[in-house]
C-alpha cells in the first residue's frame, strides 16, 4: 500500500481554494439519507458533528464522559492562535504557516499548515457569533496575547480558560443540534471497533458504559475526533480518561499510525509529590514571560529558596541561551530542566523540580506601580506589595490553582515545576482531506499527525482542532459523500457487524476472565515508568529496545494477572480501564519502535545519539524528512511506510536559540 | 510546604444501582498524606479493596484540575467539601487532620437520579441547554470578530457567567433542588452579549420550562448555590435569569 497524501497542485496559496472550487458536493435531499459518525466531543468533535449537521447530514456523536461538554479539550488555558492582524504588528497567514513550520521543527506537511493558518481567522468570527467571551480592550474589540516561539500577537483568550469557553461554544452548537433531531447523542459510551465493508470504514461497534451492553452503528463515514495518546504515559497533564482506544482500534484495521513517538513534554507543570500522584497540572506558558527559571549552584542545598542569595543561584536558561532566556521553546526548556536535576541541582523533597521564581518581576512591577503614582524612590515593602497586585491580574487564577495543590504561596515563594508529558504530535496518518488510509475514515485534530510536526507551539492546539472541525471537514467529507449517494444504510445484521462485536465480546470477556491479583491502575504505573524512563525526555538506542522487552513481557503479564472487580452487563469503570490500558500497552511498544528507528533528534524527540557538541538537537535531514506512518500486520508487527516531506516554501535550517 | 500524615474514617454512599436501596458504608484509611487530594485518596482505597477482592467505590472524574465538572462528591455536608470555590479533584487532605470522619456521599436531587455510588445522572443539564442555551449561527455565517464590538464591563460580565463548569454543586446544595443558578448564568452570558439578543426571550422562556420540566425545585433564596458553587458565580445571574423570564414572558403575552 502506498501513501498518497492527496496535497493538491498549484501555488500553496491557492491549494485550498482551488480545492474547495472543485470538490465533489452532495446536493441536501442527498445529505439527509447520509448517516456519519463523529467519536468524540472535544473542540474538533464537537464543532465536526455541529457543522456537519447544519449542513443537512444525519450525526451520531459519541463521548465516554457523561456530557459532551467535558472533553478534555475544556481544560486548555492559554488562548487561540489566528492571523487576524488586529494589533497591526505584521501579522499574515504566511507568517503564522512559518512560525507553525519551524517550531514544528520541519517534521509536518506545508499544504496541511498553511491551510490552518488561512481558516485561522475565520474560526475567531465564528466563535464570536456564537457568544464566546473573548477578553476585549476597553473600546469593546478583541485583546490578544503574545504566546512562545512568535514575534507578534496573535493568541486570542478568555482569561486562563479559553478552551473552556471555546469547547462551550461548540457544545452549544452541538446542543442545538441535538435539539433540532440532526445529532443523536450517545454520551457515556465508548467506540471499541471499527466496522470496516469491502474496505470502507461503515459503522462502529460501541459500548453503553452505563449498561455495559455492546451497540452496533453504522455509518457511510467515520469521524475520529478522540484526541492524543499522552496517557500512555500514566502520569500527564490529559484527563483521567483520555486514552488512545478509538484510534487505536482503528490502526488495527488498517489505519497507520503517523509518527507515534512525537510527544510534547510541557517544561512548566506542577512536580510530582508522591506515589499516590494520579495526573500532572499545568502551569500555561504565559508565565515565562516574568518567572525566572533557575536551581542553586550548590548540591543538596537545604537552605529555603528566599533564602539563597541571587550569586549562589544558577539561572541556567538565561546562562546557556541569552537570547531566548527563559522563553526558549518547550522542548528546550525542558530538556534543560532535566539535565540540571540529574546532575544533582534539583530541588524540593524529591529533588525533582525546579524554582519558577516572580520576585524579579514583582519587584519591577512594584517600581512601575509606584512611579506612575509619583513616588520614585519606594521602599521594598511598597514595591513588594504593588507588584503582587500587577503579578495577581495577570496570573492570579494560576496561583491559586498552584497554592491549592501545593499549600505553597507562589507571591512568597519561588514555584516548583517540572516538565510532564502534555500533548502527542503524533496521530493517525491522515491526507490532505484528514482521511485514513481506511477509506471513508478520518482522523480530525490531535487524534491525527498532520499540522505540528515534532513539536507543537502554543496556542496552536485549539486552532487545529476547531479548524479540522468547523472548517476542513465539512468541504473533505463530501468529497467521499458524493460518491456514496447510492449507498443504502447497511443493516447492522451485516456479517462484518457481526464479527467486529464478536471480537470485542471476546475481549471483554477475555479480560474478566483472567482474574488475576494485580489492578489495572497498577500496570499502568508500571507501564507510565518505562515510558517516561526509556521513551521520554531523552531516549537512547540501548533504552528504547529495553523498553520494547519489558513493554512485551509487561502485556503478557497484564494478560494474565490483571484482576477486574464487577460484571460486564454493569456500570464497571475498571473494565472500561482495562480495555484502555491493554491498548496502551500495544501503544507503548509502537512508540518505541518508532523512536527507535529515528535516529535524529527533532522538536520533542531527542535522541542522545544524535546531538550538537553544546547538547543540543541535531536534525538528520539527509535521512529524516519523512513522516514516519506505520501499518499493523499483525500482534507486536507492523511495516514502516514514509511519506518524503518536501519543503518548498520553508527551507529547513538547523535551530539556535543561543 | 510541611505535609503530615493521618489516618482516616471514610463513610461513604454505596449503591450498587439506580434501583437498590443504597447505604454509607464505613471505611478505615491510613497514612494519607496531606498533600493528596481527595481523589487520590478514592484511588488509594479503591486500591485496597480491589486487593481485598472487593468491589471499588464508582465515582465521577476526569480532568483533576478543576474545569471539567464531572467530579462531584457531596463531602461532610457541602457539596465539593469545605474549601470555598474549590471542585472535589482540588480538595487536598491538608483541609483534614488524624482522626477525623469524612461523609460522602453524591449529588441529592430528584432531577440527578443516581447510576451508580457517588455517580449521578446529569444529562438534565444537557436538555436544559437544547431547550435554547445556544445562539443559532452556523458555521460559515459570521461576519468579521471586530464588526460587533462588546462593552467591556458586558464582555467581563458575560464571561464571568460563562465560566460555569456544569457541575451541579448548586443543585446539590439547594434545599429545593434548584437549577436556577446554572440556567442564570448562561441565559445571562447569552443575553449581555449583541450576539445573543435575537432569541433573547424565547431563550428564557425555554430554558426556564425545560428546567422545571426536568424536576428541579424553585429558587430557595438561601444562596447556598452560590456559596458552594466552585466557580464563584453570583446569585446576581439569578435576578438577571428572573428580569429575563419576566420580560419575555410580557412581550409573550402582548403577542
Amino acid at each position: 500500500m502506498s501513501l498518497e497524501a492527496k496535497i493538491p497542485e498549484g501555488a500553496m496559496a491557492e491549494k485550498w481554494t482551488d480545492y474547495k472550487g472543485h470538490v465533489n458536493l452532495v446536493n441536501p435531499a442527498n445529505k439527509r439519507k447520509l448517516e456519519v459518525i463523529v467519536i468524540g466531543t472535544g473542540l474538533a468533535g464537537a464543532s465536526a458533528a455541529a457543522s456537519l449537521a447544519e449542513m443537512g447530514y444525519s450525526v451520531k456523536a459519541f463521548c465516554f464522559q457523561d456530557s459532551p461538554r467535558r472533553a478534555h479539550s475544556i481544560a486548555a488555558q492559554g488562548g487561540i492562535n489566528a492571523a487576524k492582524n488586529y494589533q497591526n504588528d505584521g501579522d499574515s497567514v504566511f507568517r503564522l504557516f512559518y512560525d507553525t513550520v519551524k517550531g514544528g521543527d520541519y517534521r509536518s506537511r506545508e499544504a496541511n499548515v498553511y491551510r490552518l493558518a488561512e481558516v485561522s481567522a475565520a474560526i475567531i468570527d465564528q466563535c464570536v457569533a456564537q457568544g464566546v467571551p473573548f477578553a476585549r480592550e476597553y473600546g469593546g474589540l478583541l485583546s490578544n496575547r503574545s504566546f512562545g516561539g512568535v514575534q507578534v500577537q496573535r493568541t486570542f483568550y478568555a482569561a486562563g480558560q479559553t478552551g473552556q469557553q471555546l469547547l462551550l461554544g461548540a457544545y452549544s452548537a452541538l446542543e442545538r443540534q441535538v435539539a433540532l433531531g440532526k445529532v443523536e447523542m450517545f454520551s457515556r459510551h465508548e467506540m471499541l471497533d471499527v466496522v470496516v465493508i469491502d474496505g470502507k470504514a461503515r459503522g462502529i461497534i460501541a459500548r453503553d458504559l452505563v449498561s455495559g451492553k455492546i451497540e452496533r452503528h453504522f455509518g457511510h463515514a467515520v469521524l475520529l475526533c478522540s484526541g492524543g495518546y499522552g496517557n500512555v504515559f500514566y502520569l500527564s497533564t490529559n484527563a483521567m480518561g483520555s486514552n488512545v482506544t478509538a484510534a487505536w482500534k482503528a490502526h488495527r484495521k488498517g489505519a497507520f499510525f503517523g509518527n507515534p513517538c512525537f510527544t510534547q513534554i510541557h517544561p512548566t507543570c506542577i512536580p510530582v509529590s508522591g506515589d499516590h500522584q494520579s495526573k500532572l497540572t499545568l502551569m500555561s506558558e504565559s508565565l515565562r514571560n516574568d518567572g525566572r527559571i533557575w536551581v542553586p549552584k550548590k548540591k543538596d542545598e537545604t537552605r529555603k529558596p528566599q533564602d539563597i542569595p541571587d550569586e549562589e543561584r544558577d539561572y541556567y536558561l538565561e546562562r546557556r541561551y541569552p537570547a531566548f532566556g527563559n522563553l526558549v521553546p518547550r522542548d528546550v526548556a525542558s530538556r534543560a530542566a532535566k539535565e540540571r536535576c540529574d546532575e544533582g541541582y534539583g530541588v524540593g523533597t524529591t529533588k525533582m523540580a525546579v524554582y519558577l521564581d516572580f520576585k524579579d518581576a514583582i519587584i519591577r512591577y512594584g517600581k512601575i506601580e509606584a512611579g506612575k503614582a509619583g513616588n520614585h524612590n519606594p521602599d521594598q515593602d511598597t514595591m513588594v506589595t504593588l507588584g503582587k497586585k500587577v503579578v495577581e491580574e495577570k496570573y492570579g487564577n494560576l496561583f491559586e490553582m498552584y497554592e491549592k495543590i501545593t499549600g505553597e504561596n507562589p507571591y512568597n515563594q519561588p514555584m516548583r515545576i517540572y516538565p510532564a508529558v502534555h500533548y502527542t504530535m503524533g496521530g493517525l496518518w491522515v491526507d490532505y482531506e484528514l482521511q485514513t488510509t481506511v477509506p471513508g475514515l478520518y482522523a480530525l485534530g490531535e487524534a491525527n499527525f498532520s499540522d505540528h510536526g515534532a513539536n507543537r507551539l502554543g496556542a496552536s492546539a485549539l486552532m487545529q482542532g476547531l479548524a479540522d472541525g468547523y472548517f476542513v471537514i465539512p468541504y473533505t467529507l463530501g468529497n467521499f459523500l458524493a460518491g456514496e449517494i447510492r449507498t443504502p444504510a447497511i443493516p447492522t445484521s451485516h456479517p462484518a457487524f457481526e464479527e467486529a462485536e464478536n471480537t470485542v465480546r471476546n475481549r471483554i470477556e477475555k479480560l474478566m476472565g483472567i482474574k488475576g491479583t494485580e489492578s489495572v491502575e497498577s500496570f499502568h504505573k508500571r507501564l507510565g515508568k518505562i515510558m517516561w524512563n526509556k521513551c521520554g525526555m531523552a531516549r537512547n538506542e540501548k533504552g528504547l529496545k529495553e523498553a520494547v522487552e519489558e513493554i512485551k513481557a509487561l502485556r503478557k503479564e497484564f494478560w494474565s494477572n490483571v484482576r477486574i472487580p464487577g460484571e460486564i452487563n454493569e456500570f464497571n469503570p475498571e473494565l472500561d480501564k482495562a480495555g484502555r490500558v491493554g491498548d496502551f500497552l500495544e501503544m507503548g511498544e509502537l512508540m518505541c519502535i518508532d523512536a527507535l528507528h529515528r535516529r535524529e533528534s527533532c522538536g520533542g524527540h531527542f535522541r542522545e545519539e544524535s546531538q550538537t557538541d553544546e547538547g543540543e538537537a541535531k536534525r538528520d535531514d539527509a535521512n529524516f524528512s519523512y513522516v514516519a506512518a506505520w501499518e499493523f500486520k499483525s500482534d507486536e508487527n507492523w511495516e514502516l511506510h514514509k511519506e518524503p516531506l518536501d519543503f518548498e516554501i520553508v527551507k529547513p535550517t538547523q535551530r539556535s536559540y543561543k | 510546604m510541611e505535609h503530615y500524615h493521618m489516618n482516616l474514617t471514610l463513610k461513604v454512599w454505596r449503591q450498587k444501582d439506580s434501583k437498590a436501596k443504597g447505604n454509607l458504608e464505613t471505611y478505615q484509611v491510613k497514612d494519607v498524606s496531606s498533600e493528596m487530594s481527595i481523589l487520590e485518596v478514592f484511588d488509594v482505597l479503591n486500591e485496597s479493596l480491589i486487593n481485598d477482592g472487593k468491589e471499588p467505590i464508582a465515582f465521577d472524574h476526569d480532568c483533576r484540575e478543576g474545569i471539567c465538572g464531572a467530579c462531584s462528591m457531596y463531602i461532610n455536608g457541602q457539596p465539593h467539601g469545605p474549601w470555598a470555590k474549590t471542585t472535589t479533584c482540588q480538595l487536598h487532605m491538608r483541609a483534614f487532620k488524624d482522626g477525623d470522619t469524612i461523609v460522602v456521599e453524591p449529588w441529592r436531587s430528584r432531577a440527578f437520579p443516581v447510576i451508580k455510588d457517588l455517580v449521578v445522572d446529569r444529562s438534565a443539564f444537557d436538555r436544559i441547554i437544547q431547550a435554547g442555551g445556544y445562539i443559532s449561527v452556523n458555521t460559515g455565517n459570521a461576519v468579521d470578530a471586530n464588526s460587533i464590538p462588546v462593552d467591556k464591563r458586558y464582555a467581563d460580565a458575560a464571561f464571568d457567567a460563562a465560566a460555569c463548569i456544569g457541575c451541579g454543586a448548586c443543585v446539590a446544595a439547594c434545599k429545593n433542588g434548584s437549577a436556577m443558578l446554572f440556567v442564570g448564568a448562561k441565559v445571562s452570558q447569552l443575553a449581555l452579549l449583541p450576539q445573543g439578543e435575537p432569541e433573547r426571550e424565547t431563550r428564557a422562556l425555554n430554558m426556564v420550562a425545560q428546567m422545571d420540566k426536568e424536576g428541579f425545585g424553585s429558587c430557595s433564596n438561601t444562596y447556598a448555590c452560590e456559596a458552594e458553587c466552585p466557580k464563584g458565580i453570583s446569585v446576581a445571574y439569578i435576578a438577571k435569569l428572573n428580569s429575563e423570564y419576566l420580560h419575555a414572558g410580557l412581550n409573550d403575552s402582548d403577542s
